[in-house]
């Protein structure tokens, strides 16, 4: 098997055991970008490969010397192009941001420096954010590892599809309304979405203030927790960011769901998924039932308003993050404007896409006046019975669970016209951003047209223990019974 | 719920876009349906139900006002697309005359 292809569980053993070197890891994926990433487009910037080259040299010498910064030492990691790297071009998938580079890490770029991480560059994106399927970036669509005639879910389809072709082990996505878990159960690997103001948001460039969060995609489990627990943690430069001391995700790892009580929506289980979904998260659940788990119905009846709410509060405060790109003092600019007013409006236009442009009218519609208790303060309203269900439902279980999507990953074209059809993509995952919730997409087998299906788990505010825990026992007898769904040769 | 073309063109005014007629109609027609779906929260009961984004913020995550390190004028200005070596260049604002 090709390093690339381990998952990270296995490529960290076999750096720490001496069986594999940072530099032979990182070879093998930049060897196999080039060979799958002119078909996939997961990324739109690679660095030079003899300065990565030199840093994965720079690991091995730390781990030959019996240092080392710890689990994510040397290895290659994918960042959103919405994620500031110093020093890497940086779009949003977006032609107005064409030609910027950021003069500062992210908060959570810094901390995966600061373990070693070595960062490949910077993945596709829909633009903004904006989107479920990747197909609404500027620079081309990415394409699902599975089948490049589908799509690889979005918004953070690049980080989703790097990670399931094997072009790097980890990476970091951000997610608004599901963007991180929901392209990770459509490539088949993980995604984690941290509670509100886990990981700081210094350095993400914002779609949605109260809902955005940075979010890792592994090819397990232990990838993500890893990951996880290296960037989050209170940050000063992030005002909504947590105080709370951030646990060792990786011992949650260890322990069983004995004892666990999991919920299933029952709003949820009638209708909008399609049979093989069902089938597969059904499965999933008599696996964690067989390990001790117990299953449970609760009633959330809110969950259902998710996009509607979602659809208003999303793009309200998108409508006013995006107020900054006016081509005054980064990116793109309109030439021949005449006046400042005719700067701002010819810039916008020509740089914004279509589904960008939408979402901004949106939203402003939404805030202006006369519409905006009606709408904007209807939904933040709406948006509490949804964070109380989640609360009420946490009395009674541990952790809610669920299909990540309603259905497999579609085929590139074909909710393009329908921006509506593309919103419901995220029927499943948007109540937990709304809630600010904590949940984790983890693959459990596929559906009926063979592409991957995604097991939901979410858990309380600051829950990510649990979570883990359970996605990790899940895990371990999904490997065993081989219902893991692994794209390239391997366990 | 149906958005006027005039509607349109002032929301469109507020967000700095501009558009042209075909993509004033397309719009007027995506927002309609999608400010139709979301007539569905109509359905919910929202008496004396408080809006709830304050309740994510952190509490007391206000510092000093004091000046730290920043970017220098040359990292600030680097991405801009026209500048007079220390200032942001841009078309004029003020009506003429």
């Amino acid at each position: 098997m090709e390093p690339c292809d381990l998952t990270f569980s296995d490529a960290r053993r076999a750096l720490d055991g001496g069986k594999l070197s940072s530099l032979d890891l990182l070879d093998s994926c930049l060897s196999r970008i080039g060979q799958a990433d002119p078909d996939l487009s997961a990324f739109l910037f690679v660095a030079d490969h003899e300065a990565l080259r030199s840093e994965a040299a720079d690991a091995d010498e730390r781990r030959a010397r019996g240092g080392g910064l710890g689990p994510l030492d040397g290895i290659p990691v994918g960042v959103k192009d919405n994620i500031s790297v110093a020093g890497m071009p940086l779009t949003c998938g977006s032609r107005i941001l064409e030609g910027y580079v950021p003069p500062f890490d992210a908060t959570a770029v810094a901390r995966l420096r600061g373990g070693g991480a070595i960062i490949v560059g910077k993945t596709n994106m829909d633009e903004f954010a904006m989107g479920s399927s990747n197909e609404h970036s500027a620079f081309g669509p990415a394409r699902n590892p599975w089948d490049p005639g589908r799509v690889p879910g979005g918004s953070s389809g690049g980080s989703a599809a790097a990670v399931a072709a094997g072009m790097c082990p980890l990476a970091l996505g951000s997610d608004t309304g599901g963007s991180v878990r929901q392209p990770a159960g459509l490539c088949g690997v993980v995604g984690l979405k941290p509670s509100y103001g886990r990981v700081s948001r210094y350095g993400l460039v914002a779609f949605a203030s109260s809902l955005d969060q940075i979010g890792a995609l592994a090819s397990d489990v232990e990838g993500a927790a890893v990951m996880t627990r290296t960037i989050a943690g209170h940050d000063p430069r992030d005002s909504t960011s947590l105080a709370e001391r951030v646990p060792d995700y990786e011992r949650a790892l260890l322990s069983p769901p004995v004892r666990l009580r999991l919920g299933v929506p029952r709003e949820l289980s009638s209708g909008g998924a399609s049979p093989d979904v069902v089938a597969a998260v059904d499965a999933a659940l008599e696996v964690l039932a067989s390990l001790g788990a117990e299953i449970v119905e609760i009633s959330t009846p809110h969950l259902g308003y998710g996009v509607a709410i979602y659809a208003l509060v999303a793009n309200a405060e998108a409508s006013s993050n995006l107020a900054r790109y006016d081509g005054v003092g980064y990116g793109a600019r309109a030439g021949g404007a005449g006046d400042l007013d005719a700067l701002y409006s010819g810039t916008r236009s020509e740089g914004f896409g279509s589904e960008v442009r939408r979402r901004i009218m949106l939203g402003t519609y939404a805030l202006s006046a006369g519409y905006y208790d009606e709408y904007y303060l209807t939904a933040e309203r709406a948006r509490s019975l949804v964070a109380a269900d989640f609360e009420r439902a946490f009395r009674e279980v541990d952790a809610v669970v669920g299909p990540t999507s309603p259905t497999t990953a579609f085929p590139l074209g074909e909710r393009l016209r329908d921006p509506l059809a593309m919103y419901l993509a995220d029927a499943y995952t948007v109540p937990a951003n709304l809630a600010g919730v904590a949940a984790i997409s983890v693959p459990c087998g596929l559906g009926a047209d063979g592409m991957p299906v995604g097991l939901q788990i979410t858990a309380p505010r600051s829950g990510e223990a649990t979570m883990v825990a359970v996605a990790g026992a899940y895990e371990r007898e999904a490997v065993r019974a081989g219902v893991r769904p692994r794209l390239a040769g391997g366990p | 719920m149906a958005v006027t073309r005039d509607e349109v063109a002032r929301v469109a005014g507020l967000a700095k876009l501009a558009l042209s007629d075909d993509e004033t109609e397309a719009l007027r027609q995506e927002l309609s349906r999608i400010l139709e779906y979301v007539e569905k929260l109509r359905e919910l009961d929202l008496a004396g139900v408080d809006p709830s984004s304050r309740a994510l913020a952190a509490e007391g995550a206000a510092r000093d006002d004091g000046v730290g390190a920043m970017l220098d004028r040359d990292e600030a200005l680097a991405n801009a697309p026209d500048t007079d070596g220390r200032h942001f260049r841009v078309p004029g604002f003020l009506p003429e005359g």
